[in-house]
């Protein structure tokens, strides 16, 4: 190997005088048009990511990324998944040759050979051949693992209750007791009308978790607040204490 | 003006060599979509670069708003999501963009392995390819705990649970991604956060990087 001093190249340049194996043929030697990468080349490529952007931010405006409510680590009985794309990991873990005693097996062994199999490809495949037909071992062995994988996913998939894991997770909204006198008091008052069916605010703004008082809310029921007008409700004093204290206690 | 700017540079660090690895090369026809259509297989790499560019600048603005503790954390990216100005459209591009990343890499992956492009002289570059996928692997699994929902918080638990089944080792390597041997809390949402945010993207531009020069070095594989 030559170091520094030397070093010899072709004129001006930085390609070395010498030739050395392994570099690959002048692009004139390849059969067909060559194109300058810049501009022309680039150009296109941009084009191909402008479109592929604009369907990019068309999934993420259609598509609200997913929120699950806060974790609660003493919620045993959630159904815990990855994300999608560790699925077929997952499921390995739930056939008996791969769990319990054998988790090593599953968690381990069987990833461990088929990843390592993947990194050192180029090493167990070595032949010169190029066309995946000419070489049936590599495309064999590869096929059967993404055969593995979509059939692991797909399994993963169809055993999981997806609708009962969304209703776990899903952030909770309050639950309003609708039998009780409060509500019913505001419903005869039309509270409901503005503040909504689930007093999650509609044209009015949510009566959960106001942080006001009993009082203050008596006061604003009687004599109104801002777009509210004065008088809206029209029940006796003893209503107006049990509705104030059922929304006071909304959170 | 800029060619001014440029001559000024050059003269002193002689940049023309770089500009020419970069950008100045031709491009085979059997590469090239507008010849041959099925030649948009070579599409999948650069499409992979492409979204993990969005990943790099989405995330970079979602740490403008994110707070890695278990208090804050859950209500950071509900605020995020629900208060913020095209919160919801920065989150859902790392979001999706985190899924589309694999999915393209794993299409990328399957174009090089079918046209035996790995094959001499070409293994090293394969190699770094595949620890790459192992490094996005690495960064959608750290990345999934960092809202701290329900899904979050089990889906990490049983990741924990399953590094510990790896025999000696198992525990060791728990207690240092957990933070604490028997608790998924607090510690875990923050080295979680590190090694998301600063180790693994540390480990993906090195990496990157001699992708891509090996890529430059050697041209890209020949027709089958």
């Amino acid at each position: 190997m030559h170091r520094g001093k030397g070093m010899k190249f072709v004129g001006d340049s930085r390609v070395s005088a010498e030739r050395k194996p392994f570099i690959p043929k002048d692009y004139s030697e390849y059969p067909g048009k060559t194109e300058a990468f810049w501009p022309n080349f680039l150009l296109k490529e941009w084009l191909v990511g402008a479109v592929f952007l604009v369907g990019f931010l068309v999934l993420t405006a259609a598509h609200q990324p997913p929120l699950e409510r806060v974790a609660d680590p003493t919620d045993t009985a959630y159904i815990p998944l990855p994300d999608w794309y560790f699925l077929f990991l997952y499921q390995l873990l739930k056939y008996s040759f791969a769990a319990g005693p054998y988790t090593v097996v599953g968690a381990l062994v069987i990833p461990g050979l088929a990843f390592g199999a993947l990194m050192l490809a180029p090493f167990i495949d070595r032949g010169p051949e190029r066309r995946p037909s000419k070489r049936p071992l590599a495309t064999g062995f590869m096929l059967l693992a993404i055969a593995s994988v979509f059939y692991l996913t797909w399994e993963s998939v169809v055993q999981t209750d997806w609708e009962a894991k969304e209703k776990m997770g899903a952030i909770s909204d309050v639950e309003i007791d609708k039998a009780s006198d409060g509500y019913q008091i505001a419903e005869a008052n039309t509270c409901l009308s503005c503040h909504g069916g689930e007093l999650g605010g509609a044209s009015g703004p949510s009566l959960v978790g106001t942080g006001l008082t009993a009082e203050e809310i008596s006061d604003i029921a009687v004599n109104g607040q801002g777009d509210m007008p004065a008088g809206i409700f029209k029940g006796t004093d003893e209503e107006l204490q049990i509705m104030s204290e059922f929304i006071a206690e909304l959170e | 003006m800029l060619n001014k700017i440029y001559d000024w540079v050059d003269e002193r660090l002689d940049i023309t060599p770089l500009w020419r690895d970069i950008a100045d090369h031709e491009v085979p026809e059997h590469v090239n979509p507008a010849h041959h259509f099925s030649a948009f297989v070579y599409c999948f790499g650069g499409l992979t670069f492409f979204i993990t560019v969005i990943q790099i600048l989405s995330g970079m603005f979602l740490t403008m708003y994110y707070v890695p503790d278990i208090k804050n954390a859950w209500e950071s990216v509900y605020y995020l999501q629900n208060e913020v100005a095209f919160g919801q459209i920065v989150r859902g591009m790392h979001h999706w963009g985190a899924s589309l990343v694999i999915v393209m890499m794993f299409l990328h992956t399957l174009r090089v392995f079918f046209q035996g492009a790995y094959k001499k002289p070409r293994e090293l570059n394969w190699v770094v390819g595949v620890l790459i996928f192992f490094v996005m692997l690495g960064l959608g699994l750290t990345g999934y705990l960092l809202p701290w929902d329900m899904k979050a918080l089990f889906a990490t638990k049983v990741t924990l649970q399953i590094v510990e089944a790896v025999p000696l080792l198992g525990p060791y390597l728990k207690t240092l991604m957990a933070g604490s041997a028997d608790i998924v809390g607090a510690q875990t949402l923050t080295r979680f956060f590190a090694i998301h945010v600063f180790f693994l993207p540390a480990a993906l531009f090195g990496l990157m990087a001699a992708h891509f020069i090996m890529l430059r070095k050697q041209g890209i594989s020949g027709p089958l």
